[in-house]
């Protein structure tokens, strides 16, 4: 499935001694995909600082929830605090990568997720200041929206979230760093020719002589 | 000292029209039981101030189902599409911050200061160049405080005197409104004897309380996966 393929491929980019913001969506999937000793701290917004995996029913506590409403665990040594502390931590950029997800994202890392006017305008939420005070942003979502258009833009159209902000794009179908060069093909899907990529995304693509497979 | 109020009394203080914080990120921290006796008394023209707008007929989204708010400040309600749909549709007023602005603004208020300077989202259009300085050499943006008359909190314990002790991720944004507003009504379903609550263990010191009300039960409400799914 999509979604699986993007969580799971995000899954890779985790290191053990970071501190991550894992976004509503596709971005708090990915935890049941790291192995039960990665030594890493999730943040959530809702103020937490070593999320861990979602809580079985039996030993759920109602009161801790991730910033999806997911119950969930925490790793020892983490920390609870209020939204006041929670965002502290991210201004002051002690966050070492955010993954977020996307309604569009263009060929110089510009981000779009919190206003489709008139349509579905969900809010900005964290998502302006993870974007703006995280060095290391990552963008997952699918390659094109449920009517088959590009969400991988030469310009994003919609309201900017942040600008120049991404650094790392997964989609389904690609992964592609934002450089000063422009927007650099990684890896494709297995499944994937490269003209078939390419009529499904509208940013200019670099295309280097290596490309991984995923 | 002694600041217990039955459930009745203590929300009958709030008049139409009034500005009320309420507290909560989701299901934790949000008052659920003060909640549904503002929806019982019907208060109207109501402007809210939460996180987000709960998820469809659980906690403040019922107050809005029911026509009783006028406006909502908020920074995210994509869990809530109904709401959104009140929006685009201009039934309700939808103001938008970045999370942590928003609980800023609530903390400087408390903190009995008038506003901060900031840098988030300053390119983006929820600048307003009316609100840009210059400091040091620094284009930044001026953020006001934000006040509120009621503040409604769910605290996890709390005494007679006010003292107030979140759990876990139910803090979020009750601690600053506890600050912020002018009266604050805090519930809790375990009131304890003035004395039990151990002082460097308390999260909001008694002064800024003005009513507690003592909650017999929880209802399934605070349970969110009970809310939403019926388990």
């Amino acid at each position: 499935m999509d979604i699986e393929k993007i969580v799971k491929r995000a899954a890779q980019e985790i290191s053990a001694g970071e501190i991550i913001n894992l976004g509503i969506g596709l971005p708090t999937m990915l935890i049941k995909y790291l192995p039960d000793d990665l030594d890493v701290s999730i943040h959530s917004e809702n103020g937490v600082l070593g999320a861990w995996k979602q809580a079985p029913r039996d030993l759920a506590q109602p009161q801790l929830i991730d910033a999806g409403g997911n119950y969930i665990t925490m790793r020892s040594g983490g920390s609870v605090f209020d939204s006041a502390v929670s965002f502290a931590i991210i201004r002051r950029s002690k966050l070492d990568m955010s993954m977020m997800g996307a309604f569009e994202v263009d060929q110089k890392g510009n981000l779009a997720n919190w206003k489709i006017p008139g349509r579905f305008s969900p809010g900005i939420g964290g998502a302006m200041e993870l974007a703006q005070k995280t060095s290391r942003v990552v963008v997952l979502c699918t390659h094109t929206d449920k009517a088959g258009n590009p969400k991988i833009l030469k310009s994003c159209k919609l309201p900017l979230t942040a600008a120049n902000c991404v650094s790392r794009i997964i989609t389904d179908k690609a992964v592609m760093d934002v450089t000063d060069d422009g927007l650099v093909l990684r890896e494709m899907s297995e499944d994937i020719t490269l003209d078939e990529l390419l009529s499904q995304t509208d940013a200019e693509l670099i295309i280097p002589d290596q490309i991984g497979r995923y | 000292m002694n600041k217990r109020k039955g459930i009745e009394e203590a929300i009958a203080q709030i008049p139409h029209g009034a500005v009320i914080m309420v507290g909560g990120f989701g299901s934790p921290g949000t008052p659920f039981s003060l909640i549904d006796e503002l929806l019982k008394q019907g208060q109207k023209d109501l402007t809210l101030i939460k996180n987000d707008a709960n998820e469809k007929s659980i906690g403040i989204s019922k107050l809005i189902e029911n026509g009783q708010v006028a406006k909502l400040i908020t920074t995210h309600i994509g869990l809530n599409k109904g709401v959104v749909e009140r929006m685009n549709s201009g039934v309700l007023d939808v103001e938008f911050y970045p999370q942590g602005i928003l609980a800023e603004k609530i903390r400087i208020a408390g903190a009995g200061c008038y506003g901060f300077l900031s840098d988030i989202g300053i390119d983006s259009e929820i600048t307003d160049p009316e609100q840009l300085i210059e400091v040091k050499g620094k284009t930044l943006k001026l953020e006001t405080a934000l006040t509120a008359q009621y503040a409604l909190i769910h605290a996890d314990k709390a005494d007679s005197y006010g003292n107030l002790v979140y759990s876990a991720s139910a803090m979020n944004f009750c601690p600053l409104m506890a600050m912020a507003a002018d009266h604050v009504i805090a519930e809790t379903s375990q009131l304890v004897a003035v004395g039990d609550l151990v002082p460097e263990s308390i999260h909001t010191p008694s002064a800024f309380v003005s009513s507690v009300v003592n909650l017999e039960v929880l209802t399934k409400e605070y349970d969110v996966m009970e809310a939403r799914f019926g388990y």
